[in-house]
């Protein structure tokens, strides 16, 4: 602690280089919290799926439907427990900007399946008698500051309008949560008997159905067991585990995991190359002064921690700054609710955006800390003479 | 009024060589010189003579070739690095022709950096700073940068910072090489205060027969072997 006041000052010796050196330090850190957020955001689907449960497709691709009929067949399957399903509705609130993610949901089987989604028991019952009932999650009712008992538009670019109305007027029956961290609070689901009886084409049809096994050790079998049953049919399935449905969901804009660590790796590179030169530079325009440290019986390890305590601190602090404004900037608000619901600096990349700005700390200061340790007392002196 | 006692410093069959690639510089050569405790001892001799060499040698800053550096009975060439630098602490108190005082720190600050390798308080290095500064006459300007002081009185803060810890011995490289007359005259009456009313030894490297003329005894090298011994008062 005695040497603090010592390593203050020569990080102020001159002020604008730390200060921008710390700044590059600061932008990195803040890109690397931004990213990490992407990640989550484009993993949260594989981080909420239950072992449980199985998606059902077109094999085709997701935006072929299924017939609504294939519900109870698949629910006859041995190994089978629950079925409902889903299809993607593509509402829009007032304007194009204002899509968000909206389902029609055969309400009876809806909770089973989704047992994290938590809504209390009168709104629920409220929903199960109103046809035109919607439920909301909290974040989307909070965007828009929607209450239960309003009367909300919605247009759909994929069904267009119901029969004989200008919009689909939903009523908010009950806004729900959800019991996993980081779950997605931001969608809408309405019931399937209105929009099937409404929609003006694709009466009977689905966009997949979602189903729990009744042992999660069999998923892979009963998946097999369900495309096998739909074999040679018009309408051929896909059945995967929902962590796998998420992940090639994800995967259709790329592997997030490898842009992430190419971005970083470049980035990280670049901001080595300048602490480390920032740290190189500071320390060899002070040789004379280390050589009059060490005469005055400053041992080479105390030196040497000198030095790295000094680029440690200036890592450390363009690090967490950057990372703790990532965080504070998700935390308040997140800018693209719209097309990125979930969309967080998660704690494990806190964790580890520390661990690597202490890193790089370490070795910035590492090659100007083992100059400092071993130059000779004598030769340091006559430096500065 | 100063007085000599024993031997405080004895160089024995000293030889000091520098490797430049295949070359070999020979500095000094089976050199021999005891210093007594109390005394103020000036170092002279031309460029290249092996003065700096010399005082590097009894300060610990370097290690001889061959021969042996006894300060106070300790032989200090045997001592690893570590140890080196702890009996620096302790015992040595350089100063240096340019100060060489780090110009991010104030006056007060500079005369404590070798007293946070103490065990003493915040508040009583402070105190030992502020002592130092106020033999040198410098207690005005306790929160002074070095860039805003004069040579004369960057160099008392560098003869503070090297009486702070009361060392058994101060090393003088030049310290009037660098100051005019007036302030260097000023530089030498404190060195000879302190000699004669603290009795620190003090071994002096000079080119200046003026500087040296205030010392007790003058020390000529010359082509690195002692050249003359004589007393100056």
């Amino acid at each position: 602690m005695k040497y603090l006041g010592l390593i203050w000052s020569n990080l102020k010796r001159h002020k604008l280089r730390t200060a921008l050196t710390i700044s590059s330090i600061f932008v990195a850190f803040l890109l690397f919290g931004f990213l990490f957020a992407f990640k989550e955001a484009f993993n949260s689907g594989v981080r909420m799926a239950d072992a449980d449960r199985l998606i059902v497709r077109h094999r085709v691709s997701l935006i072929q439907t299924l017939p609504v009929s294939y519900g109870p067949r698949i629910i006859s399957i041995p190994g089978v427990a629950s079925v409902t399903h889903m299809t993607w509705f593509g509402g829009i609130y007032q304007d194009p900007k204002n899509m968000f993610a909206s389902f029609p949901v055969e309400q009876g089987s809806f909770f089973d399946l989704y047992p994290e989604l938590t809504l209390p028991a009168a709104e629920r019952a409220h929903w199960s008698k109103t046809r035109s009932g919607a439920i909301i999650g909290r974040s989307l009712a909070e965007k828009f500051s929607w209450k239960t008992g309003d009367i909300i538009p919605l247009t759909s670019p994929i069904y267009g309008e119901p029969s004989n109305q200008a919009a689909w007027d939903l009523e908010i029956c009950g806004i729900f949560d959800t019991t996993k961290k980081g779950g997605d609070t931001s969608a809408l689901y309405f019931r399937y008997d209105y929009f099937d009886e409404a929609r003006p084409r694709g009466k009977g049809e689905v966009g997949w159905f979602t189903v729990r096994v009744a042992n999660a050790s069999e998923a892979d079998a009963v998946a097999a067991k369900i495309d096998e049953t739909f074999a040679n049919s018009p309408y051929e399935t896909k059945a995967e585990p929902e962590g796998a449905f998420a992940a090639g969901f994800a995967q259709q804009i790329g592997d997030i995991g490898k842009i992430l660590i190419a971005v970083l790796s470049a980035v990280f590179f670049t901001i080595l190359l300048v602490a480390g030169n920032t740290m190189n530079q500071s320390v060899s325009e002070r040789t004379g002064e280390i050589g009059v440290l060490k005469a005055m019986g400053f041992t080479g390890p105390l030196v040497l921690v000198l030095v790295l305590v000094e680029s440690c601190l200036i890592a450390l602090t363009g690090g967490l700054g950057g990372l703790g404004s990532a965080w504070g900037m998700l935390t308040l608000k997140n800018p693209i609710a719209s097309v990125l619901p979930v969309f967080y600096v998660p704690e494990s990349a806190l964790l580890l955006g520390s661990v690597l700005a202490l890193a790089l700390g370490l070795i910035s200061g590492a090659l100007p800390a083992w100059h400092a340790l071993r130059i000779r007392t004598a030769d340091a002196l006559r430096r500065n003479g | 009024m100063s007085t000599t006692g024993p031997d405080l410093v004895r160089i024995n069959h000293v030889t000091k060589t520098f490797h430049r690639g295949a070359e070999d510089i020979h500095v000094l050569s089976s050199l021999d010189l005891t210093v007594a405790k109390g005394e103020f001892l000036a170092l002279m001799g031309p460029s290249g003579s092996g003065k700096s060499t010399l005082l590097n040698l009894i300060g610990g800053l370097d290690r001889p070739t061959e021969g042996s550096v006894e300060i106070g009975g300790e032989r200090i060439d045997r001592l690893s690095e570590r140890d080196l630098a702890a009996w620096r602490a302790r015992h040595i108190g350089f100063v240096f022709q340019f100060y060489n005082l780090m110009p991010v720190l104030n006056a007060e600050r500079n005369v404590e950096l070798p007293l946070l390798l103490t065990n003493l308080s915040k508040r009583q290095r402070r105190e030992h700073a502020e002592n130092a500064l106020k033999v040198v006459g410098l207690s005005h300007r306790l929160k002074h940068y070095p860039r805003t002081l004069s040579g004369g009185e960057q160099q008392r803060v560098g003869i503070a910072r090297a009486i702070a810890t009361d060392p058994t011995l101060l090393l003088c490289d030049e310290p009037t090489g660098d100051l005019d007359r007036k302030s260097g005259d000023e530089i030498l009456t404190l060195l000879q205060t302190l000699n004669r009313e603290q009795g620190k030894t003090i071994i002096m490297v000079t080119h200046d027969p003026h500087a040296s003329a205030r010392a007790t005894r003058t020390v000529h090298l010359d082509k690195g072997q002692l050249a003359a011994n004589a007393p100056t008062d």
